[in-house]
């Protein structure tokens, strides 16, 4: 009695009966790939377990000169430290992972298409920024791998001309990577990326609550009768909650049996270490801009980087616009090119990758 | 249902089924319990670090304050016991008085004033005998903790706990 009371008192200034109507006629569609549904909010899981992570290394983390000695303390002398370290960076590349899975679901499912153009865009966005996460964050242990990841990193938008330098030495905080790098990186990791992600991410999910979840063109092509669903609440937030578990569990598994590992601390005057290379998620660009420049002769190197970044530049703008060029949303229209594009899309990325990691030794 | 339950049989079947349920519920709830105390733990662990760290310093016996045998009659020594400061006083009449500066009112640091000889907290105004610690006058409920001061020889002064 006294619980529906404070509930009506809430209710009468919040409204909280819309919101329970709102989620009561929320429904999800269920066919053959209703899989893939899941998987954008794995990657928002990850993501919130960064955010909590993230704060927990932030109550000992120092950047600035400090930086290695506090990483070192987290990792081996506060209690389980190196648990959370850990599970911050492997929850890193299992966010990113979710969210490249998430993307290529959305566009062979042709999701992007009208009315969800703003979706496809808000949610590249936020996949950019996720990387810029992901490069930031990499450095501030500033070991010998940190170091070197991001020396080679901002090397490569300093062969774009005019701005690349600048770009680069405004990044670096000038033309070495060393403490002023550490502060300003930790300043972009820490406050100004996730000033502009949450807004973005906030946008990205509201829209998603406007327009429900697209169906792929097959089942789009089914008269509405033939068509399945399931109510969101609470048939798929349980699926979803219970997707969120096996993610804590999976994470929970690679933090605590392969632990992040902190290599010796930086040394400028110290020769890169034998098989460096970067994250994963930036070795396909790293490897595409290696194989561009091996087909032009040493002496047109600088050429061939142009050349390179040129290409990769372009492939990502086809990507961005697809929305805009392969937009017929007549039934059953399966828009065959753009398959094909997303297909080459995925094979160029893995064929670099795998590249990337034989030619390392 | 209500047509079934008057069978004795199926009461009987019914109730053991409500004994399963609750016995699932009860496993449930103590498997989510332990999930969540297995996730709790490292995180209290390690935010409490600092903390154990500091339980760590304050068991220490005794410090040797090096070359603080030259300090000069009528004069104070701030110095770390553990984790707290304590005062290390030289007296007019040579002898030597080491106690706590923490308040016992409200956790200030204390500090000795020579011309009065008396131990005075700024923050309330407590005042403290500069010989026993004794609480004198203001608000400070309890003595200042004496420590004991072991020796005073040629590289410094010990103290350890009383």
């Amino acid at each position: 009695m006294t619980a529906k009371r404070i509930y009506d008192w809430v209710d009468e200034r919040l409204g909280l009966s819309e919101l329970v109507a709102f989620a009561r006629h929320k429904t999800v569609p269920v066919h053959s790939q209703s899989f893939w549904y899941y998987w954008g909010g794995i990657s928002l899981f990850f993501f919130l377990v960064q955010c909590f992570t993230g704060v927990l290394l932030l109550v000992y983390y120092r950047p600035g000169a400090e930086a290695y000695e506090s990483v070192r303390q987290i990792t081996f002398v506060m209690h389980f430290g190196w648990l959370i370290r850990s599970a911050h960076a492997w929850s890193a590349s299992l966010m990113i992972f979710s969210v490249f899975t998430h993307m290529f679901s959305v566009f062979f499912m042709k999701a992007y298409r009208k009315p969800r153009e703003f979706g496809w865009l808000s949610g590249l966005a936020l996949l950019g920024l996720a990387l810029g996460f992901g490069f930031s964050g990499y450095l501030l242990p500033m070991d010998e791998l940190s170091y070197f990841a991001t020396k080679v990193g901002l090397e490569i938008p300093s062969s774009i001309p005019w701005i690349g330098a600048i770009a680069a030495n405004l990044l670096r905080g000038g033309p070495d990577v060393g403490e002023f790098t550490v502060q300003r990186f930790f300043a972009l990791h820490v406050v100004v990326l996730p000033a502009i992600f949450l807004p973005l991410l906030g946008f990205h999910l509201w829209l998603v609550q406007r327009h429900g979840n697209a169906t792929p063109p097959r089942e789009e092509a089914k008269p509405a009768a033939e068509r399945k669903t399931m109510p969101f609440f609470p048939n798929f937030m349980r699926k979803d909650l219970a997707m969120w578990l096996i993610s804590l569990n999976i994470l929970a598994l690679l933090a605590s049996v392969f632990p992040w590992s902190l290599g010796k601390p930086y040394d400028p005057l110290a020769p890169a270490p034998l098989g460096i290379h970067p994250e994963w998620y930036f070795m396909s660009p790293f490897e595409m801009l290696k194989l561009v420049g091996m087909v032009f002769s040493s002496k047109y190197a600088a050429l061939g980087e142009a050349v390179g970044i040129a290409l990769f530049t372009t492939g990502i703008v086809l990507w961005v616009l697809i929305p805009f060029y392969d937009n017929t949303r007549e039934s059953g229209q399966r828009g065959r090119a753009a398959n094909y594009f997303g297909l080459l899309v995925i094979f160029a990325l893995l064929f670099t990758t795998i590249v990337g990691y034989w030619t390392i030794r | 249902m209500s047509e079934e339950t008057k069978l004795p049989a199926n009461i009987v079947e019914e109730s053991g089924e409500r004994n399963t349920r609750r016995a699932f519920l009860a496993a449930a709830g103590v498997a989510g319990a332990a999930y969540i105390a297995a996730l709790a733990y490292p995180i209290y662990r390690y935010l409490a670090s600092p903390e154990e760290m500091a339980m760590n310093a304050t068991q220490i016996k005794e410090v040797t304050l090096k070359d603080a045998q030259k300090q000069p009659k009528g004069s104070v020594l701030m110095f770390k016991f553990g984790t707290a400061p304590a005062l290390l006083i030289h007296h007019l009449d040579d002898s030597w008085i080491a106690l706590t500066a923490v308040c016992t009112h409200l956790g200030c640091t204390v500090q000795y004033e020579v011309q009065a000889d008396r131990i005075h907290c700024a923050c309330h105004g407590g005042v403290y005998n500069a010989y026993t610690g004794a609480n004198v006058s203001g608000p400070p409920p309890r003595p200042l903790k004496l420590f004991k001061v072991v020796s005073v020889n040629e590289s410094g002064v010990v103290i350890s706990r009383a």
